[in-house]
């Protein structure tokens, strides 16, 4: 693989680090696997796009998929989910239900062409990194998703809501007993969790474009990710996206028709051995 | 440990003699339809035959086994796939075509089941998801042998089965006799043991059952059937493209065989009649039939998780007392 390759991969990983963050926060906190995690990436890169073409800036459209994502994330949650609170196979399927509508949605709003995000005038052209000349923006892509891993680490780590996020991961019902109000917890990581879904659509609308089905293509590498890395585990998301978006990339150069068998023939290997992942524990 | 698949001479009329009576008077009325139904209301019927067929497979697992599976449109659609190219590029005749396409569902059914069956609960779901995502994105890449996203047209049904009627009781009869073979799966020593492993599996390991194996046969069983319902498709559509294979497949078979009720079996044609018929309607006044789907999806969640059948139960067992 040349050195072109490894950054192809290493920008893919930071994208898929960022989505699959937000989808394992909710996983291994709220335990649900929210299906429809690849359809609020799609909606937020649309959104995100129709907002920077409409204001010229890219920031305001990361801003703006991060809010809208994340109040599309406050009616799943709270106008759908709580009815069926406590039941993980109804959660995981009004959340397919809800992927289905969202999709659907987005075909009726913006059509089945596929779109691209403007990338801003400062990230265009290339640069020289490692000996070869590499596109700024994919570069700008790779740092965002390290920073988005140091600043996903501090607050998990270094802050009460953290703390708190932590304790309830281990056991919830504990920190409830404590006297801490774990419901807003919950609410508050489904909504960081969502504007992440929001923030990876806009980044990732940029280079891989937005059309009908990315949706269900970044889910399938979403899930990978958390099923290598395990649930609600910040780290094995990290390990985890590295290898798909590696195996991926590896896949693409040696096998292009096939890419997708490349990232599950290791996928496989793992749960044999590790049926929860790299990094999980059991609930 | 033995693991009797095929029940002996004297169970095979486990049937009580008020069921078969029900069960043949329902078949001979299903068989009557054609007289009374326009030859695009045949086609529906039929349709609804070939995906009760796909919901009962589900069913074997999520209602016999406790292990919901969204890769089951996958399996299906492999099969449909294969009977497709066998005919069209292959040049085989439709009995081995359809033949060959069961085989390649269920070899990819064992492979599913043998990486699955470790997993239980939200992880078989997500692992099954993936895996079914897996042959969706192969059968839209690999253009060259599925044809991309165009698909596959071709002649499959045989000369004999043109007629719209022909074909629907060609289908009927298959649907009756895997219907019964699937209820005879679930009822047979091997299915009671299913059943155990889904209350319990904990208590079935320590009685000295194999759990994993179980799953295994238990799965690829489940995934025969759901090829047997593809090569059904791959004759009624003449036609295959990577929606067949797609999560919104997997997830209409899912919601047919809910909306019938988990573990009634018989439900999921119930449940097929409902969702098919509910596709027509709203097909005649609009084009988002995905979203329809997706509501009735999140409302059955939230209302009716036991399903049609489920639900009827329910009240009936209720107003008897």
């Amino acid at each position: 693989m040349s050195i072109f390759q490894l950054l192809n991969g290493l920008t893919f990983a930071a994208l898929l680090f960022v989505v699959a963050s937000g989808f394992t926060l909710i996983f291994g906190l709220l335990r649900i696997v929210n299906l429809a995690h690849g359809a609020l990436y799609l909606f937020g890169g649309y959104i995100g796009f129709t907002v920077a073409v409409k204001t010229g800036s890219f920031a305001l459209g990361g801003i703006g998929a991060m809010a809208a994502i994340a109040a599309i994330g406050f009616v799943l949650d709270q106008g759908l989910l709580r009815f069926v609170r406590g039941n993980e196979l109804r959660q995981v399927l009004l959340t397919l239900g809800f992927a289905f509508v969202l999709n659907d949605l987005a075909l009726v709003i913006w059509g089945g062409d596929s779109f691209t995000v403007p990338i801003p005038q400062t990230l265009r052209g290339g640069l020289r990194v490692l000996g070869v000349f590499y596109p700024t923006y994919r570069l700008f892509v790779l740092v965002t998703g390290i920073g988005v891993f140091a600043a996903l680490w501090l607050l998990l780590n270094h802050t009460r809501l953290g703390a708190l996020i932590r304790a309830g991961v281990d056991d919830a019902e504990m920190v409830e007993a404590s006297g801490v109000n774990i419901r807003r917890v919950f609410l508050v990581t489904f909504l960081l969790g969502s504007a992440l879904a929001g923030l990876g659509g806009l980044m990732g609308g940029a280079f891989l474009s937005l059309y009908p089905s990315a949706d269900a293509e970044i889910l399938v590498f979403s899930l990978a990710v958390v099923i290598i890395g395990g649930r609600g585990s910040l780290v094995g998301v990290g390990v985890g996206s590295l290898l798909v978006g590696l195996l991926n990339t590896l896949g693409q150069v040696m096998f292009p028709e096939l890419a997708y068998f490349v990232i599950f023939g290791p996928m496989a290997v793992l749960l044999a051995f590790r049926p929860l992942g790299l990094f999980g524990r059991a609930a | 440990m033995t693991m009797p698949l095929t029940p002996t001479p004297s169970r095979v009329a486990g049937m009580t003699g008020r069921a078969a009576l029900i069960a043949a008077i329902i078949v001979v009325a299903a068989a009557a339809l054609p007289l009374a139904l326009s030859n695009y209301q045949v086609g529906l019927a039929t349709e609804v035959l070939i995906f009760g067929i796909l919901a009962m497979s589900i069913d074997i697992l999520a209602g016999f086994a406790g292990r919901t599976s969204l890769g089951h449109g996958a399996i299906f659609g492999v099969s449909t796939y294969v009977v497709v190219y066998a005919t069209t590029h292959g040049g085989l005749p439709p009995a081995v075509a359809f033949a060959a396409g069961v085989l390649a569902a269920t070899v990819v059914a064992a492979i599913f089941g043998l990486l699955a069956v470790r997993t239980s609960g939200v992880y078989f779901l997500l692992l099954t998801l993936a895996l079914g995502m897996i042959v969706w994105g192969i059968c839209l890449r690999w253009t060259q042998v599925t044809g991309g996203e165009n698909g596959m047209r071709g002649d499959v049904r045989p000369a004999v089965l043109l007629t719209n009627s022909a074909f629907y009781w060609a289908v009927l009869a298959s649907a009756a006799v895997v219907a019964f073979a699937m209820w005879r799966f679930v009822r047979s020593p091997f299915g009671l043991t299913l059943r155990g492993i889904r209350d319990s599996e904990s208590r079935m390991r320590s009685l000295g059952y194999n759990v994993p194996l179980h799953l295994f046969i238990g799965f690829t069983v489940s995934g025969f059937f759901a090829g047997v319902a593809g090569a059904l498709y791959a004759m009624f559509n003449n036609f295959v493209s990577p929606s067949t294979v797609a999560l919104a497949q997997s997830v209409e078979g899912v919601l047919m065989m809910i909306a019938g009720g988990v573990g009634t079996l018989f439900g999921a044609f119930v449940g097929a009649a409902a969702i098919i018929a509910l596709e027509n309607v709203v097909s005649a006044y609009t084009e988002r039939w995905q979203m329809v789907l997706g509501i009735t999806f999140i409302l059955i969640m939230i209302f009716a998780p036991e399903g049609i059948v489920g639900k009827l139960r329910a009240t009936l067992t209720r107003k008897v007392r």
